[in-house]
């Protein structure tokens, strides 16, 4: 391909995929406004936000397999943006139980976050994401140097402590968490296989 | 299959298709409400009148169940219990008993005729509805199998039939799904053999052609489809206490002062409801049957 060609290639690409991560929030917007988030619409937001959430963890820790796997490189660009996402989709996420569920009862809320595992996961997973998302910025990622990497593999934790909330508040069938945690498993253990291989 | 058609629901029971179509301006009233969170006044103005006992509108309360032998999720059930044949339908009475043997549905339920109930319906997953169900008192057909002085509780079947019950071709429950009550609780008069709701035959994924209704209890004690009655001795085994004995227990009564170890029961959702609203103690039935319960620790006996 014409070097230029790609390049430019490249460039478009971003912003169609900043449009293409707003989707999912775009088409609960529909639902809601057609009534169509079913008998349950704030369990339907708050299910398919949470959904999201992991669902841009999970892409945000393929790029740097992605990029190894296939030698595109320019992966790398969007890295931060899906992370970006996934912090945007969590806080939606919080933002349905602490309005819907709880509606700023915030005596209520602490109560139920101490006590409740899978809220206490989940909500531990969210204020270790915003640390990430600060220092997301160039500027920040030149400022703290080596430590910007130290801080950022946080985000194996967090991502961890997502498929531990999904899997602990279901009843009994958990083939859904089960498989984000296969997807994580694997990707955890692809980075874990190159350390192992001595080509970090 | 026969149904005796009871007094027609009465209009005022049935929400309005204006009322109804309201939920489609859920976002815009969301919107509005997440700004008003900032004035603690606006909640109150906010809050709805009660409306404690206005029905669930039907398509809700048919498309939003829990119905394992389907599918573990809430949509599942209405898309494919179509496979589920109720016609013909026999319910072996077993056990402690003068009168044990199979019996032709129609022949279960002809002597009587079916009276509407609107019940309130808490699932223990903390959302709740209003169903106006039609149906005939246990107390009226368990005495016809003339139960025995040993029949201390009553056991019942949900059919076992994985061609049928798609769900049941996975191991997410031990099948066929058992639910039990002490005889004094079968016997109550708010416990309902369900034959339908809305003024209709029940729809299949509501637990077609024969369901318990239980109302002061969580909703996975109204076994629905069921296909046998047991009367015993012993406290029966039942499918989501062995599931789960921490978490789901053989009274399951409602009680928001015992949380469920993952999440709390102090509130619940309406389906219908953009917030939820405090549960009550026997889910608002303490008055008929607390006294079931006398003397009874209901923190251990959950």
């Amino acid at each position: 391909m014409n070097p230029d060609f790609a390049r430019r290639l490249w460039l478009t690409a971003k912003p169609l995929i900043f449009i293409g991560c707003l989707l999912p929030l775009a088409w609960l917007c529909w639902l809601a406004w057609q009534g169509q988030l079913g008998a349950n619409p704030v369990e339907t937001l708050s299910h398919r936000t949470g959904d999201w959430s992991l669902r841009f963890l999970l892409l945000t820790l393929a790029i740097t397999p992605a990029r190894r796997l296939t030698g595109w490189n320019r992966l790398q660009q969007f890295r931060r943006m899906l992370g970006l996402f996934a912090f945007f989709y969590v806080s939606l996420h919080l933002a349905v139980y602490l309005i819907f569920d709880q509606f700023f009862d915030w005596s209520a809320i602490a109560a139920d976050v101490v006590k409740r595992p899978y809220l206490t996961v989940g909500f531990a997973a969210f204020l270790l994401l915003i640390p990430l998302a600060i220092t997301s910025t160039r500027g920040m990622m030149k400022r703290l140097g080596k430590n910007w990497q130290r801080l950022h593999r946080l985000v194996y934790l967090i991502a961890v402590l997502g498929v531990l909330h999904y899997a602990w508040l279901v009843k009994a069938d958990l083939s859904e968490p089960l498989l984000y945690g296969g997807v994580l498993a694997m990707l955890l253990g692809y980075r874990r296989w190159r350390r192992w291989r001595g080509v970090c | 299959m026969l149904i005796q058609k009871p007094a027609d629901v009465r209009p005022s029971e049935i929400t309005p298709p204006e009322l109804y179509a309201r939920r489609r301006e859920f976002l815009k009233t969301a919107a509005v409400l997440g700004a008003a969170a900032l004035w603690p006044n606006v909640r109150a103005a906010t809050a709805a009148p009660d409306e404690d006992l206005k029905p669930t509108p039907y398509k809700d309360v048919t498309s939003y169940n829990n119905f394992y032998e389907f599918g573990s999720s809430k949509t599942d059930p209405a898309q494919y219990a179509g496979s589920l044949k109720t016609q013909p339908w026999t319910v072996t009475v077993e056990g402690h008993c003068e009168k044990p043997g199979q019996y032709v549905l129609d022949d279960v339920l002809a002597p009587h005729q079916p009276e509407e109930r609107i019940y309130r319906l808490r699932c223990v997953e903390a959302w709740s509805m209003v169903v106006p169900w039609l149906g005939i008192p246990l107390a009226k057909i368990l005495p016809r199998f003339q139960p025995t002085a040993s029949a201390r509780y009553v056991e019942f079947t949900t059919l076992l039939d994985p061609a049928q019950m798609p769900g049941q071709k996975t191991r997410l429950l031990d099948w066929p799904y058992l639910e039990g009550l002490r005889m004094d609780e079968a016997m109550h008069p708010l416990t309902l053999l369900a034959t339908g709701l809305y003024g209709k035959e029940l729809p299949n994924q509501n637990g077609a052609p024969l369901r318990l209704i239980a109302p002061w209890k969580y909703g996975f004690k109204s076994i629905k489809s069921i296909v046998k009655i047991r009367f015993t001795e012993t406290q029966p085994r039942t499918t989501w206490a062995s599931s789960g004995p921490d978490e789901y227990g053989f009274y399951a009564n409602v009680n928001p002062d015992v949380d469920h170890p993952r999440w709390s029961q102090k509130k619940e959702r309406r389906i219908g409801d953009l917030f939820r609203r405090d549960t009550l103690p026997f889910n608002g039935y303490a008055d008929q049957v607390a006294g079931l319960y006398a003397g009874m620790d209901l923190r251990r006996n959950f």
